[in-house]
């Protein structure tokens, strides 16, 4: 626990030593007020609730927490310094999970400084805050899964822009796994039982389900299960080719 | 103790380290030699546990780096390759973060922190960005990482490689306080670093081991092991001082160098000639520069091992 922390918290003064933190947070809160106020259509719908900003959040993520997840690994294996890592007295889970949790929090402090946003739609009406603290909640966990995919193939990838591209794409997919642009694919050939487990992957719909304000158990142990897969495929993948 | 036994790592079809044992007791400063791509790097990797051996297994202090690599990796320090380290962090944090993940706490892991940033003269650099130190810098800040908890164990990947004279007379100097206690695996290519702190040398050579000896017994191995050196005034008698020599007892055969206006005498057999060439001298008052006794030429015993196994 001690090494997993440590290497958390160093990892969590890396982003803001340099200015991609600070780039990252201004891009993702322009996004989210351009999204929530421009195509959400905040104003107009006259309702208070978010939902026209959490709608928005599964599109951002695609391209922003992608971004976080590439250099996870990928930046320590061009640089060497997975040696050093990988040759201190800890396991690679602990690495894993360490530098998850870091880019995990990061993400967290990106969303947290959203607050406006609620603070907004408080003063403008009187929104369910249950809901939005709900919502607030799935998207952080979608959050999580998007960065354990993005963990799992910025190990597999040096390149950084490689790993870019394929995360985008796999959480692309993840996103719409229920969904007509997905499901047809298996539609032809596979058994109704591939077909449904493939539906019930899908991001969005669990994302879904959370931001109507129904924390439901098996939506959240289904991100946490997807990131601790995610992340157990990173241990592995790191195992194969951490010296290549 | 670091133990390696039968140490293999293939590549494809490529053997890149071939069954290499070796033995290190406490008090031994290990020198691993060998051309770029002999397989030193790939050695140290799987003794420090971060790469896997396709076959053969090593140990450290007792304990197997391949099943307790927990507890192996305590008792080692490790310089890898390249010294890397993180460019956006101080020294000082960094040093900091290796402390807390090798586990001292509080008040050891100040102490410590003093000593190697003492040691490897770090203090003026200790709050700055590692990306903007030099590479001399660099390097100690990589040295520093791996003596932090002062482990019983070191192996260091070309420690000295990118400092200067001066710098790296400091990191031969500093091996050498540590070296009493510690076991210490150091590779180089720099064969006058051998002499300089190694009490043992593995020549590698193609992933095998083709020597593994004393400096000393490594140095007796070349062809100018106690030949004699004569430097004329002038070219003129050359021939003549050659022909002398050739005819002196325990010369195997003569060299000369006109350019340089030099005359190598080889010993039969690792005979001492160099009383009677100096005696020769004299009684024929020969105009002498210089006399010089070689000890060996540690770059020409290197060359000819490691392309012998090379060539076959």
């Amino acid at each position: 626990m001690n090494a997993i922390s440590t290497i958390a918290m160093r990892e969590l003064r890396a982003y803001f030593a340099t200015p991609l933190a600070y780039v990252f947070i201004v891009i993702f809160l322009a996004l989210m007020g351009a999204f929530t106020f421009y195509i959400g259509g905040f104003y107009e719908a006259e309702q208070a609730n978010l939902s026209a900003f959490f709608n928005f959040h599964p599109w951002l993520y695609l391209f922003l927490v992608p971004a976080i997840s590439m250099r996870l690994w990928a930046e320590e294996r061009r640089s060497g310094n997975i040696e050093l890592l990988m040759t201190l007295p800890i396991t690679t889970v602990q690495a894993v999970i360490g530098k998850f949790l870091a880019a995990w929090a990061f993400t967290g402090v990106a969303l947290a400084l959203s607050f406006p946003i609620w603070l907004t739609v408080n003063y403008l009406g009187d929104p369910d805050n249950g809901v939005i603290l709900a919502a607030y909640v799935g998207s952080l966990f979608m959050a999580g899964g998007f960065l354990a995919i993005g963990s799992c193939i910025s190990a597999a990838n040096k390149n950084q822009v490689v790993a870019f591209i394929i995360t985008v794409v796999i959480c692309f997919l993840f996103l719409l796994a229920g969904f007509p642009l997905v499901l047809d694919f298996f539609g032809g050939w596979a058994p109704q039982a591939l077909l449904d487990t493939v539906a019930s992957l899908s991001f969005r719909t669990h994302f879904e389900s959370i931001s109507k304000g129904i924390i439901d158990l098996r939506d959240i142990v289904y991100f946490l299960m997807v990131i601790a897969a995610w992340l157990y495929a990173t241990a592995v993948v790191i195992e194969l080719k951490k010296a290549d | 103790m670091i133990k390696a036994e039968s140490l293999t790592k293939q590549y494809g079809r490529l053997h890149a380290v071939d069954n290499i044992s070796f033995t290190v007791q406490p008090g031994e400063v290990l020198g691993f030699l060998g051309p770029n791509g002999a397989g030193k790097t790939t050695t140290m990797r799987m003794v420090a546990g971060f790469i896997a051996p396709t076959s053969g297994h090593s140990e450290i202090c007792g304990f197997s780096v391949e099943d307790q690599p927990l507890e192996a990796k305590r008792q080692l320090g490790y310089l890898p390759e390249g010294a890397p380290s993180y460019g956006e962090m101080t020294p000082r944090q960094f040093l900091d973060f290796i402390a807390r993940i090798r586990g001292l706490d509080g008040g050891r892991r100040r102490r410590r922190l003093d000593d190697v940033v003492g040691r490897l003269q770090l203090g003026t650099v200790l709050d700055q960005r590692i990306e903007t130190l030099s590479k001399g810098f660099r390097r100690r800040v990589g040295l520093a990482q791996a003596i932090i908890h002062d482990p019983p164990v070191l192996i260091l990947d070309e420690p000295t490689d990118g400092l200067d004279p001066n710098q790296k007379h400091e990191v031969r100097e500093l091996i050498n306080a540590m070296a009493k206690d510690k076991i210490i695996v150091i590779s180089t290519h720099i064969l006058e670093e051998v002499g300089a702190v190694c009490t043992r040398a593995i020549i590698i050579a193609a992933g095998r081991i083709v020597a593994d000896e004393t400096p000393d017994a490594l140095i007796r191995r070349s062809r100018y092991h106690n030949a004699v050196t004569l430097r004329l005034t002038t070219p003129a008698t050359l021939p003549e001082t050659a022909a002398a020599l050739r005819g002196l007892d325990g010369v195997d055969h003569v060299e000369a160098d006109e350019r340089a206006c030099s005359i190598t005498a080889f010993p039969a057999g690792g005979a001492v000639i160099v009383t009677a060439i100096a005696d020769l001298a004299g009684r024929n008052n020969w105009p002498l520069e210089q006399l010089h006794l070689e000890s060996g030429r540690m770059d020409e015993v290197f060359r000819s091992i490691t392309e012998q196994e090379a060539g076959q």
